[in-house]
């Protein structure tokens, strides 16, 4: 085993990952006109918070950090069906997914 | 011994409840029955307490150890207010007062209620008559067995509700409705003297309890006028509401729009004794303050001579009844006032017995006639009508205090005392006099006027009641000749009333007639009945046949009889004075200021507002996901930006590159 094995990855590395992930998630969800393209957007956002809680649950040894992504991915998971379902309720009546033609709410 | 006195007043609440919700579902028989039963229930649970509450004479034998409770007798039902040094109590005390009125106030109303089975038998609200009946003898022995002023309140506020409720029994009439109102509010602002009585209470001696009270006056003997004095004033302003006194009186007369057993119960009998009981539950208070007393004595005497001159010239028949109810409620209140409150009570009941009896002779004469009230459309009626004849008779008797009949014993025991209270009690007596004379002539007018002479209405259907309704009356007719001789003390060979106020010493105390003496007393009780005879003889000759002095007498004096027979005018002087300033400052200032500048200004100011900034909020609201998740990010980025940038630090340093960037 050398030296360079026996080190973790620091910290930082980690939380700069997640920092990337998240802006990537909140640029995609701004800029993107498809509705799937903007959910996965928010798929990444989250997963990007979930690597921020296990780092943090690592660093400190505290199991709270990891169930807290649990949580999450519950959530998540929900949300992905009842949004996916939505989605899809949404295609079939208005044929198309650019969220710049679903706005029926508009004055 | 348990003494089970929350049954007096649970066994009408079920009836209540029984036939108010049921009622209209149950056939006939079974309303009847349960309206029936909750009353003499009542009536003999109270029996067998007041039976149980005497000490049986030693030297009888009794083949068993007689169960004997000591009166006063508490029963707690709980807590209800718990306040820092504050506390009341659900509780009922039985003492010898509030037994004599819970006898009073279910036996009547028990032989009212029967009554009623015949008098209300065809009516489409039957059932829910008994149940407001039921309920009103609910709210009456909460108010008689209460032992402190808010559960008398209770009682008070709520017999209340069941009068109004009566009085408007016949709710398509828009004056029986109008009448139960003026009664509602009427009785409201004598409740403020009340209310206002138990704060000054609760401020000045820390409880509500009766008994409590009694000790904290008998303590110190400091308490004398001034607190003591506004607190009776406050708690007469309550009983004059309630008990139909100057200046509040205006609902009775009115309240006659309910149905006639109605009348002889709550508005002859019982309810509007209920002043009267309640100076007599605080009587410790009063006996502390004697202008109190004196403005209750005044109180009494003007209303007694007042109401009774207005009854000389009423010619409907209930009408007539209920001034004479007043002008009678009026002695009890004089007795009070000079002190003499177990001869307030010996009235009270006695009175109960010949006006309900009276009010319920008068029912049976308005049914046998077919709803005819007029005086001068009946007469006659004695031949038609024998038993209603000769219980009326009885109770004219009573009432103008013939003897041996009740009203003799009790109207006397109250002239007695007061003539014995000195220039003041003279006066008062005089005024009790007179009265005295102008009741024996308005019963005896009224006598003569229904039952003697010619019929003067038609006559085709006449009958006599049914047995239902005949039973009541023949035993309150025997109740009104011989319920004046609980006051006779056998021993004592005279008829003061030593046996009833040794009843009620324990509570009332025992008064010393200083002065009297039986000689005066029998001089007193002959110039009383001589002055009833005058006034049977006056109105024997004003209203036998054909006779010309009452034509002669009103032309004589046209004004007199016009102020009389108007009433003096005081609905009409109420009206103005009162309610139609009232009811324009309602209309005008409440209704078109408050109502609609203020309130309604300020309801359209805001919902202007809203209006107003919903326009310029709804902008955000653009429909395109997009730009709201823009929106969301943006704030994001700004509170990321305020808690994160150290501005403390931040802020002066910039400050000062500006100050340099710019030359200095």
């Amino acid at each position: 085993m050398n030296s360079f094995f026996s080190h973790e990855v620091p910290l930082s590395w980690y939380l700069m990952l997640s920092a990337i992930l998240f802006s990537l998630g909140v640029v995609g969800f701004l800029i993107k006109r498809n509705l799937i393209t903007m959910f996965m957007s928010i798929e990444l956002m989250l997963n990007a918070v979930n690597l921020s809680f296990v780092t943090f649950a690592h660093q400190w040894s505290a199991v709270k950090g990891q169930i807290f992504v649990f949580f999450v991915m519950v959530v998540a998971a929900a949300e992905a069906a009842v949004g996916l379902a939505i989605i899809i309720a949404v295609f079939r009546a208005r044929a198309t997914l650019a969220v710049d033609r679903i706005d029926l709410m508009k004055l | 011994m348990n003494v089970y006195l929350w049954l007096i007043p649970l066994l009408p609440f079920a009836g209540f409840l029984i036939n108010g919700i049921l009622g209209r579902r149950l056939p006939k028989w079974l309303v009847t029955t349960v309206a029936l039963l909750a009353p003499l229930g009542s009536f003999l649970v109270v029996f067998v307490t007041f039976k149980f509450s005497i000490p049986q004479p030693k030297n009888l034998h009794i083949p068993y150890n007689w169960p004997y409770f000591g009166l006063p007798c508490t029963e707690s039902l709980g807590q209800w207010i718990s306040a820092g040094l504050l506390h009341v109590d659900f509780s009922f005390v039985l003492d010898q007062l509030s037994l004599v009125m819970l006898l009073v106030v279910t036996g009547v109303g028990f032989l009212i209620h029967v009554y009623s089975v015949g008098y209300m038998s065809d009516d489409e609200g039957y059932a829910r008559y008994f149940s407001y009946l039921n309920l009103f003898l609910f709210f009456m022995s909460v108010l008689v067995l209460a032992g402190n002023a808010l559960v008398m309140f209770i009682g008070w506020e709520g017999v209340g509700l069941a009068s109004y409720l009566l009085i408007g029994f016949y709710f398509q009439k828009k004056s029986a409705t109008d009448a139960g109102k003026k009664a509602f509010i009427v009785n409201r602002i004598g409740d403020v003297g009340f209310l206002i009585a138990m704060f000054l209470l609760v401020a000045n001696f820390g409880t509500l309890t009766f008994s409590e009270i009694a000790t904290k006056l008998g303590q110190d003997p400091g308490w004398q006028g001034g607190v003591v004095t506004v607190i009776g004033l406050c708690l007469l302003l309550g009983a004059a509401g309630k008990s139909a006194q100057l200046p509040l009186y205006i609902w009775l007369p009115d309240a006659m729009e309910g149905p006639t057993p109605v009348s002889a119960l709550i508005h002859a009998a019982t309810m509007v004794t209920a002043g009267v009981y309640m100076i007599a539950r605080m009587h410790v208070l009063f006996n502390h303050s004697p202008f109190a007393l004196g403005v209750v004595a005044t109180v009494g005497a003007a209303t007694a001579i007042f109401a009774a001159t207005i009854a000389l010239t009423q010619n409907d028949i209930k009408r007539v009844l209920a001034y004479s109810t007043i002008s009678q409620l009026a002695y009890m209140f004089m007795a009070c006032g000079v002190a003499a409150y177990s001869a307030a009570i010996f009235h009270l009941v006695t009175h109960a017995f010949f006006k309900a009896l009276l009010f319920l002779a008068a029912g049976a004469v308005i049914h046998s006639l077919g709803g005819e009230q007029d005086l001068r459309r009946m007469g006659g009626l004695w031949k038609k009508l024998p038993v209603t004849f000769a219980v009326t008779t009885i109770g004219v008797l009573a009432i103008a205090g013939f003897p041996p009949f009740a009203g003799f014993f009790s109207k006397d025991a109250i002239l007695y005392a007061a003539f014995l209270q000195g220039p003041n009690g003279r006066l008062l007596w005089a005024v009790g006099v007179v009265t005295a004379l102008l009741t024996s002539f308005y019963m005896f007018r009224l006598w003569t006027m229904a039952f003697l002479g010619k019929p003067r209405g038609e006559e085709a259907h006449l009958h006599e009641s049914p047995w239902s309704m005949r039973g009541p009356l023949l035993i309150l007719a025997l109740l009104s000749i011989g319920g004046g001789w609980i006051g006779i003390e056998r021993a004592s060979g005279w008829f003061n009333m030593e046996r009833f106020t040794g009843f009620l010493a324990p509570v009332i105390g025992a008064k010393s007639a200083e002065g009297g003496s039986a000689q005066l007393e029998l001089t007193l009780s002959a110039v009383a009945v001589g002055v009833a005879l005058v006034g049977w003889l006056l109105a024997y000759l004003f209203y036998r046949e054909r006779s010309i002095v009452p034509a002669r007498l009103t032309g004589a004096l046209p004004h007199g009889y016009k102020l009389l027979s108007n009433k003096y005018y005081v609905d009409e002087i109420y009206g103005a004075t009162v309610v139609k300033p009232l009811l324009g400052v309602s209309r005008y200032f409440l209704g078109w200021v408050v109502e609609a500048g203020v309130l309604g200004g300020l309801a359209t100011l805001l919902a202007g507002g809203v209006r107003f900034a919903g326009a310029i909020v709804q902008y955000w609201q653009s429909g395109n996901l997009r730009s709201y998740a823009a929106w969301l990010a943006a704030g994001a980025a700004a509170l990321l930006l305020f808690l994160l940038v150290p501005w403390g630090v931040v802020w002066p340093a910039s400050m000062e590159f500006v100050w340099k960037a710019t030359g200095h």
